[in-house]
């Protein structure tokens, strides 16, 4: 199985082989294309998270003992970096999720890359990402 | 005419990199570069100048007085405002709106109505708003077309007896379009109403005359016209600035203080309490100078060059929906291309060095109007070249195909 931290130590090596940041930005339209999509009834607006520029809608499903995330957004790089989290914490135990730490956005720059508001962005996509493991974990004890 | 070359030398700012390409700057609507001759203003006022203005017996006291006071004359001469007095120095637009929103909560009632316009960037729509929840008073709003205009029409249907003040804005932040400010302060007035002109926008590329216009209100920011941040000014009419009460209680708004009564300094320290931003008041006054240096026909003359080359240029490319399509605007360009997010495509321009604005540019209203969750803003500069247009629109191009 693929720990978080294995597919976290992947996706840095997967960066760290591009040459400059319009290929990084490619990829993670490429990524971002591949999404895994959320259901058209959860785009609600309880399902938006805040404080991202566009709109981000994030679902989770608990299957067997593992979190399966699907999720949406009206702007292609945002996808992008969902479908990165998502390749992260999908398929994942609510417990490995709530243990994991996040520092592979550090690793890949990514953060420096994105404004002020997208990087706000992205610390709510996670903080929600982590809700629902505590949600589910506490469903599962 | 404008010698481009010559003139980017003055803005150091301009020759920096920005993610290893040479910085395209085109966010001038949010805010202007500084030349080094407004940079020097500030270095020599913090190197010669330093000290408390208005208040001190000694030398540096009013040599510092003496320049700050000279920016206003700077000031007033160049919004041709009929005394000194009527200029106040402010931390900026948003604070000189506040401050006649302020002002007016005391004189107003349940039974009057303020108009503003659907071309508002948030600074003046929410002070309104708080002015309108405390006073009871009824908001209305003067609606827009699809090219970006205000419905004049509309306008004068909305104007009454009941209408007490007019908001706005010379320009539209968002979409570039230039307001007919004259007309609208002339039926204002025919029916006894004050108007309040936001001239954030308009300032970079316009020389407004106060008297001609006959305009009651006139607000600004510096840093909009190649000043520094955190200045602004507030011009308004003697009578009606006397008329209001002060705006924040302090120092230097006073003329004596006892614990029974205090009484209140004339214009226009009636309204300046504390120790205003006084390099930033200097520098005001030296990015004035600057700017009439180069000349505002000069200015207007330009940018209408390279507005109307970026236009044809980025409408070549296929999908591109102009917002804002008045004939008569500033070098303002807000668009779209097809189904592409804004801040997708700002932030691919970013990558290439392009400094562009994405989003609702504060302006949420007018995005609700078109339905989009906003636009890529570029504003244009005198110091901007026909070769940084070309590098946005093979940008943007390039950036489509990205993202498409």
């Amino acid at each position: 199985m693929n720990t978080i931290e294995s597919i976290q130590n992947e996706i840095v090596e997967e960066f760290s082989l591009f040459e400059d940041w319009m290929q990084r930005y490619e990829y993670m339209i490429e990524l971002g294309k591949s999404l895994p999509l959320i259901d058209e009834k959860y785009k609600t607006e309880d399902h938006i998270i805040k404080g991202c520029q566009s709109k981000v809608w994030i679902h989770a499903d608990l299957e067997e003992d593992q979190l399966k995330f699907t999720a949406d957004s009206d702007a292609i790089i945002t996808k992008g970096i969902i479908a990165l989290l998502i390749r992260v914490f999908s398929n994942q135990h609510p417990k490995d999720i709530l243990e994991a730490n996040t520092d592979f956005i550090d690793k890949i720059g990514l953060k420096e890359h994105l404004s002020p508001t997208r990087a706000n962005g992205l610390v709510s996509m996670i903080k929600q990402i982590k809700m629902y493991a505590v949600a589910f974990q506490t469903q599962l004890n | 005419m404008i010698d481009v070359k010559k003139i980017r030398k003055d803005f150091p700012i301009l020759f920096r990199k920005v993610n290893g390409q040479d910085l395209v700057y085109f966010d001038n609507a949010a805010t202007s570069q500084t030349p080094q001759q407004v940079i020097d203003v500030i270095v020599d006022y913090y190197s010669r100048l330093n000290s408390n203005i208005h208040r001190g017996v000694h030398k540096l006291s009013q040599e510092a007085t003496e320049a700050y006071e000279q920016a206003r004359i700077k000031i007033q001469k160049h919004f041709n405002a009929a005394q000194a007095y009527e200029i106040i120095l402010t931390a900026g637009t948003t604070e000189s709106i506040n401050l006649i929103a302020s002002g007016y909560s005391t004189l107003l009632g349940a039974e009057d109505e303020l108009i503003i316009s659907a071309l508002e960037h948030h600074s003046n729509i929410v002070p309104w708003q708080m002015l309108c929840e405390k006073t009871g008073a009824q908001l209305k709003v003067i609606p827009m077309t699809l090219e970006g205009t205000l419905d004049m029409g509309a306008f004068e249907t909305l104007l009454s007896s009941k209408t007490k003040l007019v908001f706005v804005n010379h320009v539209s932040n968002a979409l570039g379009t230039i307001n007919p400010i004259e007309t609208i302060i002339s039926k204002a007035h025919a029916v006894g109403a004050k108007v309040l002109i936001d001239g954030a926008q308009a300032c970079p590329h316009i020389k407004p005359d106060v008297q001609a216009l006959d305009v009651d209100f006139y607000v600004t920011s510096a840093h909009k016209l190649c000043g520094p941040t955190g200045v602004g000014m507030l011009y308004g009419k003697s009578e009606l600035l006397k008329a209001l009460p002060p705006y924040q209680g302090g120092g230097e708004m006073i003329a004596t203080v006892t614990f029974e009564k205090t009484t209140y300094a004339e214009l226009p320290h009636k309204f300046e309490a504390g120790t205003p931003n006084i390099a930033g008041g200097i520098a005001f006054g030296a990015a004035i100078d600057y700017m009439n240096s180069v000349g505002f026909d000069n200015i207007a003359n330009y940018e209408a060059e390279l507005l109307h080359y970026a236009t044809t240029e980025l409408k070549k490319i296929e999908g591109m929906k102009i917002y804002g399509e008045s004939l008569n605007k500033t070098a303002v360009l807000s668009f779209n291309v097809a189904a592409i997010h804004p801040y997708d495509l700002g932030s691919i321009l970013d990558q290439m060095g392009i400094a562009v604005r994405t989003g609702h540019h504060c302006a949420q209203p007018i995005m609700d109007f078109f339905k989009i969750p906003g636009t890529v803003r570029a504003s244009f500069s005198f110091y901007n070249t026909f070769e940084e247009i070309d590098r946005l629109v093979e940008g943007v191009r390039k950036a489509v195909v990205m993202l498409q």
